[in-house]
């Protein structure tokens, strides 16, 4: 399996950001058995790498690898929205479906 | 007490250095505080923001710093370099930084609540400390509002931002999007956030024309110029706002007098027009307007003045031909430095544009005496609104300079009667000189009468004039006829002239 290479970045340490943080650390302990390097960059700090970047909303996380590139902005407390969006639902495929009704 | 909190309060303004936007703002922008400027898609709302920040480097060493939501920085940088402005130096000069909030191609985010626009806020302070900036365009708001569906969210964010900028201490600029051109001030209810000044740009269709506006709807605080007045975006030069009302009757009047070139003309006015008055010549078409424009112009030149003739009916080639055959020497009037003929086709440009190439052109040659021959031509590709304050804005800048302006307009009948230029400016004309065509026994005779002449007694009798090869020559009064200017000439018998006359002699006498 690749290693997924993770960056969040988050605009100073705010509950908003350390709820984000915590999300996002406990979706990649249940879902990518160790398999990932997560950075965390604050903006207030690097605000050049945002810049770079073109980061606008925070959090944002952006998945680096495995290609390709995707970004999910929020706080991530939706587990399932985030596995879809990063494209790494392939565990989750049938939970995914469970709430659709249309 | 009072007189103290009035001070303290009184809102500094910025100078935006955008030509006559600081006239009606009184000043320019509230210092530090943030103006929104709403415009409909077409209304030149990027060219202001860019404005802002480019007349702050160039004139004031201002850096600045541009925060895009829409286009792309490369586009920006490529679509204002036809207006004179090289964004990219600027940014190789530390003076402008961009920060790119514009949406990627191809990349989308998937978007959950809870967020918020902390980076931007971040990376905008980031940029304006970078480069000491003075001032911040933001363009435009309504890009963003597409990128984030969360309206509250993005609400909240900008109100932040707006705040942060106050606290910093810049003054900025944010644009928004207007769905119709008189409505609701802007899409999403931007303007309840950064409603402290709210700027509004209008391009309205009218006529078949498009009439660009700018209106300062409201400047919390601090005063300034009411109603909407009208711009132009000229290449090399951005918007140019031409301020009406602002404009003050502060001109100094003259004794000293110009020659009409010629000579019984002069003698009718009193001794000739005054130096810095205008004059209207009206007359039917062919009626000798072309004629009175070349004696004042070749007056002017024979008394070592210095003349310009704008001409939007005639060709140079024309005039010059035409002043030939009235015993004048045009090219060798030019060549002596003394003339300058401008010729150019009245729908060559809008009438905003034209006033700020006449302005231009009398900048730079500085007449003594300026002719325009005739303004009805240009009254063609105007609106009768956009007509009045072309009128109002060049006669007031040539009297400012204490030049002669001789304007001429033409009748649309044959046999007199008002035309529509003169009801618009006869107000604003201090002298008025009418030629009317009159029908005396089957033949076509010409009538030249001074209706006004502000300021000095003139001559009331309607004089015959003819034209030959030596230009016009100005002869008796018709003393038979009565109702020339009306366009119904009546003959009266002799005796009843003589009646007549004598009547009003016992009535002067009486006075």
């Amino acid at each position: 399996m690749n290693r997924s290479v993770l960056k969040l970045y988050v605009t100073g340490m705010t509950p908003r950001a350390e709820r984000a943080v915590a999300n996002l650390r406990r979706i990649c302990a249940e879902e990518l058995d160790g398999q990932y390097d997560l950075v965390i960059i604050d903006v207030l700090e690097n605000p050049q790498l945002a810049e770079d970047e073109k980061i606008l909303a925070t959090p944002t996380l952006i998945k680096e690898l495995p290609r390709p590139v995707r970004r999910i902005i929020g706080d991530l407390s939706d587990k399932e929205r985030v596995l879809l969006g990063l494209d790494l639902c392939r565990a989750l495929a049938p939970v995914a479906t469970k709430g659709e009704t249309s | 007490m009072i007189q103290q909190s009035k001070t303290n309060l009184e809102i500094e303004k910025l100078q935006t250095y955008i030509p006559g936007f600081d006239d009606i703002s009184r000043g320019g922008l509230p210092k530090g505080r943030t103006t929104l400027v709403a415009g409909t898609a077409g209304s030149a709302k990027t060219v202001f923001a860019v404005q802002f920040l480019a007349a702050g480097i160039l004139n004031a060493d201002e850096a600045g710093v541009f925060v895009t939501f829409e286009e792309s920085p490369d586009d920006i940088r490529r679509n204002v370099r036809g207006l004179g402005w090289d964004i990219a130096q600027w940014e190789a000069d530390g003076k402008w930084a961009f920060v790119d909030a514009s949406p990627e191609p191809g990349e989308e985010a998937v978007i959950t609540p809870g967020y918020d626009l902390g980076a931007l806020l971040a990376r905008l302070e980031h940029a304006v400390r970078k480069v000491h900036a003075a001032r911040v365009s933001m363009d435009s708001l309504s890009a963003i509002f597409t990128q984030f569906t969360d309206t509250a969210v993005v609400r909240r964010e900008l109100f932040r931002i707006v705040a942060a900028m106050k606290q910093i201490g810049t003054t900025a600029v944010m644009t928004a999007e207007r769905t119709q051109e008189y409505g609701e001030i802007s899409r999403y209810g931007v303007e309840e956030f950064v409603a402290d000044n709210v700027v509004i740009l209008r391009n309205p269709l009218e006529g078949e024309k498009r009439r660009r506006t700018v209106e300062i709807l409201k400047y919390r605080g601090t005063l300034h110029h009411k109603g909407e007045y009208p711009f132009t975006v000229m290449p090399g030069q951005g918007i140019i706002v031409i301020p009406l009302s602002s404009i003050e009757l502060t001109q100094r009047s003259s004794q000293v007098r110009a020659t009409s070139g010629n000579q019984i003309l002069d003698e009718m006015c009193g001794g000739g027009f005054f130096r810095d008055s205008i004059i209207l010549v009206s007359g039917a078409t062919g009626n000798g307007k072309t004629l009175m424009v070349t004696e004042f112009v070749s007056g002017g030149v024979k008394a070592g003045e210095r003349c310009l003739l704008l001409a939007f009916e005639e060709s140079r080639g024309q005039l010059v031909r035409n002043a030939t055959g009235w015993g004048m020497d045009f090219e060798g009037m030019e060549a002596d430095g003394h003339l300058k003929l401008v010729c150019e086709y009245p729908e060559s440009a809008g009438l905003e544009d034209h006033l700020i190439n006449i302005k231009a052109q009398i900048e730079e040659f500085k007449p003594n005496r300026v002719a325009v021959d005739s303004l009805s031509a240009l009254e063609r590709v105007s609106t009768e609104k956009g007509f009045r304050e072309f009128v109002i804005s060049l006669t007031s800048f040539i009297k400012h300079r204490e030049i002669a302006g001789l304007f001429t307009a033409t009748t649309s009948t044959l046999m007199g009667g008002p035309s529509v230029t003169e009801s618009h400016i006869s107000t604003i004309t201090d002298s008025i000189v009418l030629l009317r065509y009159v029908e005396m026994l089957g033949e076509m005779r010409r009538g030249l009468t001074v209706l006004k002449m502000r300021g000095s007694p003139h001559d009331k009798d309607i004089r015959e004039f003819t034209i030959d090869g030596e230009g016009m020559h100005i002869g008796k009064p018709f003393r038979e006829v009565t109702g020339i200017l009306s366009g119904n000439p009546v003959h009266l018998v002799r005796t009843e002239a003589e009646r007549l006359e004598g009547l009003f002699k016992e009535e002067a006498a009486v006075n």
